[in-house]
């Protein structure tokens, strides 16, 4: 096409110009380069001292060649923070590995004003690998560094945040259990409540309180589903409603049906809400305590005899409570002797990951084990052992755990009915 | 626990030399005394540590209680003697670890046998009558360059590295291993290190010291040198003719040579 042509024709002498303008600049230009390239450039002796410095970095600092070649050293271009970090990270690494990159200084301009730079750094050796000298290069990083304190607020903020939301977390946990027990007469009782995470709520919950009819009292230990504030509304729910239950008919297995038709109630139908309990009923004996538990869901009781051994309290098919409308609730009757206690736990216990063992979890064989071990036990040996248990699993353990134990002890002033 | 395991102890040289412990600074770990143990071990048996929360050492041991004093530290060293059972050693501190050494010798005076103090400060900050070299907005200056500066430490590696201690080459393997450090204890360690003032427990060391200053330090000026060498009873000064903090990078044969040559005297050659 002859528009084509003429186009390249006329472009042809123009391009020839441009191409010897760039080999002209390209051309005998090393020191050009050097002078006036995009960052600052400086070799140093092994001391630090300044040997060759560029114009950009010159211009940045507001020196004058003879006041930095051969008179300062590369440490006193920095801030004194900067000194420090070079003395302490820098010149260390850079001797140790021949180089380092990209660590982030503040160079000090003779007027005091500071430019954030990034320095790279090679050491030069000899044939013999002696180090002779170091080549520096030096980079404005004003933005970089303006992002960076972005970044470093919003994690300050964040932290602080994360610390109010821990304060939040456990000041809420702590009113889902009772700050203290008291224990029937002739019955001791021992309590542990161990969080797995700062960060949030857990829905275990336990308590032991006293009933209408003289002697008796109600005892409960359950775990509700899920985590955070809708567990924690859950557990408020549940522990208050098996008390008012339990006052007004204290059988146990009336107090779950109770508890599952208020879990059960429309209102809560958009999130599943269910529980696992363990209740108790009770009651003073000439010689120790009558305990009728019943179990929705929850992991058998553990019975330390006073005789060195123990056995779970089996509770077989006990249902979880909130799910179904009718739900199978299962009971027994234990009988506390001197020197027996009776201990209700969580499954944060049971489901705690170990390393040991063919399953990756603690499991019921183990704390069967352990219980046989341990007995006889008093209430609070027996807690107290078991909240050594959940601390030694460490990382293992990651959900919250509860503990309660009621025992009767040996040769005390039993209960007199 | 394992004290040897959390302080990342090797113990190398010569098998029935006399005991030289190296601790380095803050900063980076006991690859700081690389070029230097070449030069000792053929005479002495050298032990090296790395502090909690730095180097090899466990991590998990680390407690902002017991760390954010330069205490803690110096009843670790007491801790690793104890742990070696080699009986009275020379304890050679780099800058910070001089101070770890004056304070346990203080506590323990029979664990040492002897003290080297390279490049000491007992008080990085100027007091009225006292040069340290720096004012408190220096120290937060150095502050700010450890949170701008991460030196290859990201939180995805660091579960890597402290969950395999019998693999060390692991982290050999990473760029700017020797200095990097958990940013948080990082910061904690430098307020221990730079704002802690030590100046009395100078005068309790009672065990024979040398003071080993660098003629060009910026860290540790040489009136800090002198102040040190008067302030503990019958110590000795050595200037090296040396530029920097670490000696025992830009000098090591010097650095050496004045460790070794009051490390190895008897008592008679005094």
């Amino acid at each position: 096409m002859t528009s084509a042509d003429g186009e390249g024709s006329s472009d042809a002498p123009r391009s020839r110009t441009a191409h010897l303008a760039y080999a002209s600049l390209l051309e005998n230009n090393a020191e050009d380069l050097f002078e006036n390239a995009p960052c600052g450039y400086l070799f140093t002796l092994m001391d630090g001292q300044i040997v060759k410095a560029n114009r950009t970095l010159l211009t940045w600092l507001g020196r004058t060649h003879d006041e930095v070649v051969g008179r300062m050293r590369f440490a006193d271009m920095l801030t004194v923070g900067g000194k420090l970090y070079h003395e302490t990270h820098y010149a260390p690494l850079l001797r140790l590995q021949g180089e380092v990159s990209g660590i982030a200084l503040e160079l000090k301009a003779a007027d005091g004003t500071r430019l954030p730079v990034l320095v790279t750094s090679t050491v030069m050796t000899d044939n013999d690998e002696h180090p002779l000298m170091v080549r520096t290069t030096v980079t404005d990083a004003r933005d970089r560094r303006s992002y960076e304190t972005e970044l470093l607020r919003a994690r300050e903020d964040a932290e602080h945040e994360r610390a109010r939301l821990q304060r939040l977390a456990s000041t809420l946990q702590r009113t889902l259990v009772p700050p203290h027990l008291s224990a029937p007469r002739g019955l001791e009782v021992a309590a542990h409540y161990h969080i797995a995470s700062r960060d949030e709520v857990s829905g275990d919950f336990y308590d032991l309180f006293p009933l209408a009819a003289h002697g008796t009292w109600g005892l409960f230990l359950g775990d509700v589903c899920g985590k955070g504030a809708p567990a924690a509304a859950l557990t408020s729910l549940a522990r208050y409603t098996l008390r008012a239950a339990a006052v007004y008919d204290p059988d146990p297995v009336t107090v779950l049906h109770n508890l599952n038709t208020v879990l059960n109630t429309e209102d809560y139908e958009q999130e599943p809400r269910f529980a696992t309990v363990l209740f108790g009923l009770l009651s003073a004996e000439r010689e120790g305590y009558r305990v009728t538990l019943a179990s929705g869901g929850h992991p058998e009781a553990l019975l330390l005899r006073g005789d060195g051994t123990a056995e779970f309290v089996p509770t077989p098919g006990g249902q979880l409570i909130g799910v179904l409308a009718e739900p199978h609730i299962s009971t027994t009757t234990v009988r506390l002797a001197p020197g027996d206690t009776l201990l209700l736990y969580t499954d944060g216990l049971t489901e705690a990951h170990t390393s040991a063992g063919a399953t990756d979890r603690y499991g019921d064989e183990a704390l069967l084990d352990f219980a046989n071990v341990l007995a006889p036990s008093t209430a609070e040996e027996t807690v107290d052992a078991l909240a050594e248990l959940l601390d030694a699993f460490g990382e293992g353990l990651d959900d919250d755990t509860a503990l309660m134990s009621v025992g009767v002890p040996r040769g005390g002033d039993g209960p007199r009915t | 626990m394992d004290v040897l395991h959390r302080n990342n102890v090797v113990v190398e040289g010569r098998t029935d030399g006399p005991v030289i412990m190296l601790a380095n600074g803050f900063g980076c770990d006991q690859n700081m005394w690389r070029l230097v143990t070449p030069l000792l071990a053929d005479e002495f048996k050298i032990v090296q540590f790395d502090h909690v929360g730095t180097g090899g050492s466990d991590k998990s041991a680390w407690r902002e209680e017991r760390y954010s004093s330069l205490d803690g530290y110096a009843r670790d060293v007491l801790e690793i003697c104890d742990a070696l059972g080699l009986g009275p050693l020379v304890f050679v501190g780099h800058s910070v670890s001089s101070v770890f050494g004056v304070l346990a010798a203080g506590w323990e005076p029979g664990t040492f046998e002897k003290l080297v103090l390279l490049t000491p400060s007992p008080r990085y900050i100027d007091d009225h009558d006292y040069t340290g070299g720096f004012s408190a907005e220096d120290i937060d200056e150095l502050l700010d360059s450890l949170d701008s500066n991460y030196l290859g430490w990201s939180a995805s590696l660091a579960p890597v590295i402290m969950g395999n201690p019998e693999r060390p080459e692991l982290s050999e393997e990473l760029t700017n291993s020797f200095c990097r450090v958990d940013p948080s204890i990082a910061r904690v360690f430098a307020r221990a290190t730079f704002l802690s003032d030590n100046r009395a427990d100078l005068a309790r060391v009672t065990v024979p010291t040398r003071v080993i200053e660098c003629a060009h330090d910026v860290i540790a000026p040489r009136e800090v040198g002198a102040f040190v060498h008067e302030a503990i009873p019958g110590s000795e000064l050595v200037t090296l003719d040396a530029v920097g903090h670490c000696p025992q990078l830009s000098a090591p044969e010097q650095t050496a040579e004045a460790i070794a040559s009051f490390a190895a005297r008897t008592d008679d050659e005094r």
